[in-house]
């Protein structure tokens, strides 16, 4: 049975589109056939957050407008074989997505892979609702600062009211997913803890991201961090968090840096 | 205090302040969203009920709901002043 997954988040610059990269890529390493849909109409990244600005050709509007089919508009990696993009427009043209279109779009996808990630826009406005209209579960992507989990809060009360599965009195799962974390900091109560958010939110944790260089350093080159750097802890825990949304009982840890003495040495000749 | 903490290094830790700012605030949101003004609406009945019998400060009557996982709180604060008022309306009626 196909999934559907939103990525979600209401702020924007949460880390929404890397988080979408890395958990479709890590779905995809474990062998699963992966579709991630950017629905951010005008602001496109996931293709460049991927590395494949230069091969879209068609995109999701001209899918939904009936320009091109969808295996023209489906862009595959270059890195694994199943997995694929499906990129949005650079249209400024906010309603050129209609929610019979994306249905119809979701349910054709659904007949081709095992997961559907859509990454959303930022904001609550049409974007932001289409992009969760379809689906099944939701990832909630929170930093631990304040307005994101204001925002978190309200995204998750239009996943309650504002999703088909909600309309027909189902459940959309949801899943939160905290990045940009420093336990470090956390810890001496400069930084809401994990604890805090949970209780704040009172939605299930699916993995704990910490902040990173590896994570800029793998959007730089155009590359999922979960490929880019797969040994490195924000990488391990998009891995655990894809190992949990599988079903697997993973203990939540916060991963950390693994840093050797010759690595700090090299690392700061490289910096 | 504060001077002290920060003398030695260490500054006053800012996470519980974001936590109980933000407990505030979404306590108040949250009767927003999904149900149109269940709080407000709630306030002013409460309020009216209340006002029938004693002389209430409308600033004084405070409604707040707090989400959790498996029970919601509905809590409603009213600050009676010492040496209270019965309401004119039940001395008229």
């Amino acid at each position: 049975m196909a999934k559907v997954l939103v990525v979600t988040s209401g702020k924007g610059g949460v880390g929404k589109t890397t988080s979408t990269a890395a958990l479709g890529a890590a779905l995809a390493q474990m062998g699963q056939n992966v579709v991630v849909i950017d629905f951010d109409v005008g602001l496109r990244n996931l293709d460049l957050v991927m590395g494949a600005e230069r091969r879209v050709v068609f995109d999701l509007i001209n899918v939904v407008q009936g320009v091109a089919k969808l295996p023209q508009a489906l862009i595959r990696d270059k890195r694994l074989e199943n997995l694929w993009l499906l990129p949005a427009s650079q249209t400024r043209d906010k309603d050129a997505l209609t929610e019979e279109g994306v249905k119809r779009v979701i349910a054709d996808l659904k007949t081709k892979f095992d997961w559907i990630l859509c990454d959303s826009p930022a904001g609550i406005e049409r974007g932001a609702t289409l992009a969760m209209r379809y689906a099944d579960e939701a990832i909630i992507v929170t930093n631990p600062e304040v307005s994101s989990v204001r925002d978190s809060d309200r995204i998750i009360g239009m996943l309650d009211s504002k999703t088909v599965r909600a309309e027909r009195g189902e459940r959309v799962e949801k899943h939160l997913l905290v990045t940009r974390y420093d336990a470090g900091r956390a810890a001496r109560g400069e930084m809401l803890s994990i604890d805090d958010i949970l209780e704040i939110l009172a939605t299930p944790l699916l993995g704990i991201v910490p902040e990173s260089q590896d994570v800029l350093r793998a959007s730089n080159v155009g590359c999922p961090v979960t490929l880019n750097a797969a040994s490195s802890a924000p990488a391990r825990a998009y891995t655990d968090a894809v190992r949990r949304l599988m079903g697997e009982q993973v203990e939540m840890t916060v991963p950390v840096e693994r840093k050797g003495l010759m690595d700090r040495l090299l690392r700061r000749r490289a910096a | 205090m504060m001077n002290v903490m920060r003398l030695f290094g260490g500054r006053a830790a800012s996470a519980p302040v974001a936590r109980e700012r933000l407990q505030i605030l979404l306590s108040h949101e949250r009767g927003r969203s999904g149900a149109p003004d269940l709080l407000e609406m709630l306030r002013s009945e409460i309020l009216s009920v209340v006002s029938k019998h004693i002389d209430v400060d409308p600033d004084k009557v405070v409604v707040r709901m707090d989400r959790g996982k498996f029970v919601s709180m509905l809590e409603v604060d009213i600050e009676v002043p010492n040496g209270v008022q019965r309401s004119k309306m039940v001395a008229a009626t």
